[in-house]
């Protein structure tokens, strides 16, 4: 009940968010379309993170943004129909669960042009630009930092359902700490996650708190003092156990969860940060230039050279000084390629 | 339809002749198998008995319509300025919603009339869009509607629908991608079949556990429901048995000799195929075997009454079983059309939500076949006309989901409908064909 309450709720603020840029009157007549995979827009998870990115647009650039919610997988194609018989110049699809039916429907309208999050084609379509996110260097400097945080030497993940979107979050975790041991002889232990055996801990899916919740539980019993979960809003469920069970911390995802979650704050040591809503501002703001003609089947890549991935500011006191200064290195190192976050082993290890 | 119209309104007659191996049927429980209560409110399946159901989904509407203005910001807006203007506003502003939404159910009547008349076939195809859109959502509906009142109609509750598809889409689409070097005539059925077996199988472990042990379906087939989204989970997560290899957690494709045909090939978005047909096709086998045949009048009395049933001869643990095992089937049916006529493959977190749907399906077409397409044309059509209403008025899909629940409470609580419409008639009249034996075994 509370839930409906909520996206009640939340659908009347997005409605006087867009209503009150409609409302300038000064909306281009470029149309882009968003849509979203089965969490819906308002999952605080990377629907609604693209989505910010479309509002973003909305606001600066002045073009027309509408989203389409999916139920299910046979929702994709009449969601994406529905949008080319309006006539929309850019339809932006959240998912790779919607690259079969998004190669299908791009193939058949030339003319329009078409984004997809978390997924790339290969051989490349013209008229697709893939939105693609190098998150393994970004989660490697979480994993870094936690190490170096961690008071009782066992820091963990967990994820939602193992896929490369979520996974490779888990890899460059898992390096990152690795990587702290190495280089300060320690001997930190990651729980919920072995790259090299491709096992981990996963709820299954990417709603249920209260999964949140019980893992959490679970991994702080057994000794961990700092949980990453890689699993949209399940996550928070897991911040609430955090909390109530003190002296430790959460690493947040997708998003900067100070902000997101700011009930949460004391517990969040930093954020893992997959900027879709920067991925895809900069499609639209491509696509809607006047000049543009086509993406030559081009491919957005975000990492942190781009500001595509980042973290955000480690909480205070977790870490010392020496250490942020080391993070701040590690940064420049794994944008000049020094360093190696393990994502490629890990893909190749698969095949 | 093969049959005269005037069988289904008279079953009396059939059901007894078909009723040779239990002559002492006549006698002892003439109330139970009682075809004279039964009879009178489906001899009245006409205008009577959608009387209630045609109420039940305006009153939904009405309330959709005030909840879509609720929730409208430009309707408060216009209200602050002038009352007056906040009650225009209103109006527009449902006109708009529902227009589209009856536009993205059926079509746009002037587009259509117009495309006929130019004779353009894009132009045509392009029109009649919306209906072919709406066929193909009420396409998986029939079949898991018809598996859930098959169900009711034999007293069981099965709430296990979504995981059967589940287990037969496993089924269908390894059929479909393993098969290599089939000709279409045989791979297609054997797809199928493979379908209808899986959900078959996967429902007979709950009957078999009631006849056998009297455990409550609805608990088992709760808990079926899980172990197969596991277990889907299991073999298409990367890595797994049936996942394809590029990293994703989805089957393989199919083959084309397994494809369902379409009716516009060649148009991807013109999605509805011969599954529709099919469905149509098993609405009417389901409607011949309970009242046409010996099986269902065992399955139907067993429904009614498992006592009188096994007094008057019938093997209720088999009639159980069976009941549960062709509800399977249909419910595999609705995953085996979905994934050779239109997804072509199966995702992991595969959800359809037709398994808790057909729940409503069976209710608002009070377990009868005929009352289970009708109600699964509109649920098609409430859905197909949402993604209009969402796109061209930007109202939320769950406004959908709210009237489809409106529809559902007023159906099942029908006193509410006959208060406000002052309607006179009695709760027997349109008793649901439910499980009476809650908590009995």
């Amino acid at each position: 009940m509370r839930k409906r309450l909520s996206v009640v709720l939340v659908f009347v603020l997005l409605f006087s968010l867009v209503l009150s840029a409609c409302g300038r009157e000064d909306r281009g007549d470029f149309q882009v379309g968003m849509i979203t995979d089965i969490g819906g827009i308002d999952d605080a998870s990377f629907n609604a993170t693209s989505w910010a990115g479309v509002e973003r647009a909305e606001n600066e650039l002045g073009i027309q943004g509408d989203f389409l919610e999916s139920q299910a997988q046979t929702d994709y194609a009449p969601n994406i129909t529905q949008f080319i018989n309006q006539g929309y110049e850019l339809i932006v699809t959240v998912g790779f669960l919607l690259a079969d039916d998004t190669a299908e429907f791009a193939r058949a309208n030339p003319d329009v042009s078409f984004a997809i999050v978390d997924f790339s084609y290969d051989p490349p379509i013209d008229n697709v630009r893939g939105l693609v996110f190098a998150t393994d260097e970004a989660a490697f400097l979480a994993g870094y930092a936690a190490a170096a945080a961690t008071q009782t030497g066992i820091v963990a993940t967990f994820g939602g359902i193992n896929i490369p979107p979520v996974s490779i979050f888990m890899v460059g975790f898992e390096s990152g700490v690795n990587y702290y041991n190495a280089q300060h002889g320690a001997d930190v232990q990651v729980l919920g996650w072995n790259t090299a055996e491709n096992t981990g801990v996963f709820v299954g899916n990417f709603e249920s708190t209260d999964d949140g919740r019980r893992v959490a539980d679970e991994l702080l019993s057994e000794g961990a003092d700092i949980i990453m979960p890689v699993a949209g809003p399940v996550g928070l469920g897991s911040a609430q156990a955090v909390q109530e069970f003190g002296n430790a911390w959460i690493i947040g995802v997708d998003t900067d969860w100070t902000v997101s979650a700011p009930e949460y704050a004391n517990v969040i040591l930093t954020s893992v940060l997959k900027n879709m809503d920067v991925a895809v501002f900069d499609t639209i703001e491509m696509a809607s230039n006047p000049d543009f003609q086509s993406f030559g089947g081009e491919t957005y890549v975000g990492m942190l050279d781009n500001d595509g991935v980042g973290i955000s500011d480690v909480a205070a006191g977790a870490i010392s000084a020496e250490v942020r200064t080391e993070i701040e290195a590690l940064r420049e190192a794994i944008i000049n390629n020094e360093i190696d976050t393990g994502w490629a082993g890990y893909i190749a290890g698969l095949n | 339809m093969h049959t005269k119209p005037s069988d289904s309104a008279d079953s009396e007659a059939p059901l007894d002749r078909s009723e040779p191996p239990a002559p002492q049927l006549q006698e002892g429980p003439r109330p139970i198998s009682s075809p004279s209560p039964e009879k009178r409110p489906r001899s009245r399946f006409g205008l009577r008995s959608l009387l209630l159901p045609l109420l039940a989904i305006g009153t939904a509407l009405v309330l959709g319509a005030l909840l879509i203005v609720l929730t409208d910001v430009t309707v408060y807006e216009a209200f602050l300025e002038n009352p007056l203007l906040g009650v225009g506003r209103g109006f527009a502003v449902i006109g708009r919603a529902y227009g589209a939404y009856f536009v993205g159910a059926f079509g746009d009547p002037v587009q259509l009339t117009e495309a006929l008349l130019s004779g353009n076939v894009p132009r045509i195809l392009r029109a009649i869009y919306p209906i072919t859109e709406t066929l193909r959502i009420s396409t998986p509906y029939i079949f898991a509607g018809l598996a859930v009142a098959l169900g009711f109609q034999g007293g069981l509750f099965n709430i296990g629908a979504e995981g059967q598809y589940f287990i037969a889409g496993l089924a269908t689409v390894f059929l479909g991608y393993s098969l290599v070097g089939v000709p279409q005539l045989l791979h297609l059925p054997l797809a199928l079949l493979a379908g209808m077996a899986g959900g078959a199988l996967w429902a007979a472990i709950p009957g078999y556990l009631k006849a056998k042990t009297g455990a409550h379906e609805v608990i088992t087939t709760i808990m079926l429901n899980y172990i197969s989204f596991r277990f889907a989970e299991y073999m298409l997560d990367v890595g797994g048995p049936m996942a394809r290899g590029d990293g994703r957690p989805v089957s393989p494709e199919i083959l084309p000799s397994a494809y369902l045909p379409q009716f516009f090939p060649g148009r991807i978005e013109l999605r509805v195929n011969f599954g529709f047909f099919l469905a149509l096709a098993a609405a009417w086998a389901v409607w011949w075997l309970l009242y046409k045949t010996t099986l269902g009048f065992e399955i139907r009395t067993v429904g009614k009454n498992p006592r009188a049933g096994r007094y008057a001869g019938i093997n209720v643990p088999r009639s159980i079983v069976i009941t549960m095992a062709l509800s399977g089937a249909l419910a595999g049916l609705s995953a085996a059309t979905d994934i050779l006529g239109v997804l072509r493959f199966m995702p992991n977190a595969f959800f359809s939500g037709y398994g808790f749907d057909a729940i409503a399906l069976a209710l608002l077409g009070k377990s009868h076949p005929v009352g289970v397409v009708l109600a699964s044309l509109l649920f098609g059509a409430l859905r197909a006309g949402a993604r209009n209403m969402q796109g061209i008025a930007r109202v939320p899909l769950d406004i959908t989901s709210i009237i489809q629940g409106l529809i559902i409470v007023f159906i099942a609580a029908p006193e509410i409908i006959r208060q406000i419409y002052r309607l006179r008639g009695r709760l027997e009249d349109d008793g649901l064909a439910l499980a009476r034996d809650w908590g009995e075994g």
